[in-house]
C-alpha cells in the first residue's frame, strides 16, 4: 500500500469535509454509520437504522413518506408563485392568468395546485394505511393524534389556497365555508348558544365580532378576507404544520419505528 | 504536549484568591432560600399574567375597529322608478338588493341565499328566484318553496328621505320567519 493517497481520500479527511460531517472519512462501522445520521440536523429525525420488513412497499405504501414529498414540492412552487401573485381584488384574478398563461413554465402554477389536490389524497390514504395497520395502537397513539392535527391542517391550507385565483368558484368556495364558521355553535352569530354568551343586552357574539369574522377579517367577503387568507396560507400554517411535522417524524422513531411491531 | 497542559494548570490555579461563593454573604440584603422561592413565584406569576395578556391581544388583534368595506347605505331613486309587479335588478351587481315593487308598495330583498350564501336567479317565467347553486327557488315575496334553502331572503330597511327618494340600510335586515317583515320599516308603502 501506497503512501499516496488518492483525491476522494485527500478529502474526506481534511478539514473541510470533516468540519461539516463530524466522524471523519467515510464510515466504516455501523457505529460511524449511525454517527452520521445522529450529527445531521437534517438526517436526525429520521431513524438511524431501518430494519428491512419497515420499507416494504406492500406495507406502508410509503403514503407518508410521499405527504412529505408532495409536502416539500409544495412549498418551493408555492414560494416561486409568490414572486408574481398580489393578493389584492385588483389584482390577484389576473394574476393568476398571468402565472399560467405568460410567465415561463405555466406550470409551476399547476403544479402547485395538483400538488395540493394529491396531498390531500396520499395523507387520506396515508391515514388508512395506519389504520389498517393497527399502528395507531399503543404506544403510537399520541403520533396518532398528531397526525389528525396534521390531516386539518392540511385541509385547512387546501381551504385557505381556494380563495387565492378569486374567482367565481373560489369566492362561492369561501362564502359557503365561511357561512359555516358563522354557523358555530356558541362562537358563530348565527349559530346556537351565541346569545348566551351576553351579559345583559350587550352581546359579545355578532356580526363583527364571531368566528365567522376572524376567518374573513369583515362582514363580507372583501380585500380583508384575501389578505388574511394569503398571510394564513403562505406563512401561518406552513409554520405550524411544519412544527407538528416535527413531531410526527421523531415519535414515529421513539415511539418503536416505522411500521415495526412493538 | 507540554505548552497544552501548562495552560490547563494555569487556569485551574489562579493566582488571585476566589470570589465569595453565593449565599454565602454575611449582610441582611443578602437573598436566602425562603426569599428567592417566593420571588420566583411572583415571577413565574407575572411571565404567566404576561403571556396571557398577549395572547387576548393576539385575539383581539382580528377584529379590528375600523372596517374599509362598501358603504351599507345607499339612495336608491325614487318610487315612480319602479314597476309595480316587477322584480327591479338595477341594485343586484352593486348592492346585492332586489326592489320589488307591489300594489301596497315597495320592499328591499336580499340577493344571499339563505341556504349556503350564492347568488339565486330572478326567473321572470318562473316567477321565482332560482339558486344555482344547490337548487333553492324563491316565490317574488321572498319565501321559499322548493331546495334546501330553510328559510326565505331576507328584506332590509327601506325608508323615504326628506327628498323623496327611497333609502335602502342593508345595516337592518328583517327576517320573516323572525316576524319581522310586518316592521313599517320592512316594507315601504307607496
Amino acid at each position: 500500500m501506497s503512501d499516496k493517497k488518492s483525491f476522494l481520500e485527500k478529502l474526506s479527511t481534511g478539514q473541510v469535509w470533516t468540519s461539516i460531517f463530524r466522524g471523519g472519512g467515510v464510515p466504516q462501522s455501523r457505529r460511524q454509520r449511525m454517527m452520521v445520521v445522529l450529527n445531521s440536523v437534517f438526517l436526525h429525525l429520521h431513524p438511524v437504522r431501518l430494519p428491512k420488513h419497515a420499507v416494504k412497499l406492500k406495507f406502508t405504501w410509503c403514503m407518508g413518506g410521499l405527504s412529505f414529498f408532495i409536502f416539500l414540492i409544495l412549498t418551493i412552487s408555492g414560494i416561486l408563485l409568490m414572486f408574481y401573485y398580489r393578493p389584492t381584488i385588483e389584482y390577484a384574478y389576473t394574476d393568476m392568468i398571468d402565472l399560467t398563461e405568460q410567465v415561463p413554465f405555466g406550470i409551476m402554477r399547476e403544479i402547485h395546485r395538483w400538488g395540493a389536490h394529491a396531498m390531500v389524497i396520499t395523507v387520506w390514504l396515508h391515514m388508512f394505511r395506519v389504520f389498517m395497520t393497527g399502528s395507531y395502537k399503543p404506544p403510537r397513539e399520541f403520533n396518532w393524534a398528531i397526525g389528525v392535527i396534521l390531516l386539518v391542517l392540511t385541509l385547512l391550507l387546501s381551504f385557505t389556497g381556494y380563495l387565492l385565483p378569486w374567482d367565481q368558484l373560489a369566492i362561492w368556495a369561501i362564502a359557503v365555508g365561511s357561512n359555516m364558521a358563522g354557523a358555530t355553535p356558541l362562537l358563530g352569530a348565527e349559530g346556537p348558544g351565541s346569545a348566551l354568551l351576553a351579559i345583559g343586552d350587550i352581546n359579545f357574539i355578532t356580526k363583527v365580532s364571531d368566528a365567522r369574522f376572524a376567518l374573513i377579517g369583515g362582514r363580507f367577503l372583501g380585500e380583508a378576507t384575501l389578505l388574511r387568507f394569503y398571510v394564513l396560507h403562505c406563512i401561518g400554517l406552513p409554520f405550524i404544520i411544519m412544527i407538528f411535522m416535527a413531531v410526527h417524524f421523531w415519535r414515529i422513531r421513539k415511539d418503536g419505528g416505522i411500521s415495526t411491531p412493538v | 504536549m507540554p505548552e497544552a497542559t501548562e495552560k490547563r494548570t494555569a487556569t485551574i490555579a489562579p493566582s488571585s484568591p476566589p470570589p465569595a461563593a453565593l449565599g454565602q454573604a454575611d449582610d441582611g440584603s443578602s437573598v436566602t432560600r425562603r426569599s428567592f422561592f417566593s420571588w420566583i413565584s411572583i415571577g413565574w406569576l407575572a411571565f404567566v399574567a404576561a403571556t396571557g395578556g398577549f395572547f387576548t391581544m393576539m385575539l383581539r388583534f382580528f377584529f379590528p375597529n375600523v372596517l374599509f368595506e362598501p358603504v351599507q347605505t345607499f339612495r336608491a331613486g325614487y318610487p315612480d322608478d319602479y314597476i309595480v309587479g316587477e322584480v327591479d335588478l338595477r341594485w343586484k351587481e352593486k348592492y346585492g338588493v332586489w326592489v320589488v315593487r307591489n300594489d301596497d308598495g315597495i320592499y328591499a330583498l336580499s340577493t344571499v341565499c339563505t341556504h349556503l350564501g350564492c347568488t339565486p336567479n330572478w326567473q321572470p317565467s318562473a316567477k321565482k328566484f332560482k339558486c344555482p347553486c344547490h337548487g333553492s327557488g324563491f316565490r317574488i315575496t321572498g319565501i321559499h318553496f322548493e331546495g334546501p334553502a330553510p328559510r326565505p331572503l331576507e328584506r332590509f330597511k327601506i325608508t323615504l328621505a326628506d327628498d323623496g327618494q327611497i333609502i335602502i340600510d342593508k345595516n337592518q335586515k328583517y327576517q320573516q320567519e323572525k316576524g319581522q317583515w310586518t316592521d313599517p320599516e320592512a316594507f315601504l308603502k307607496v
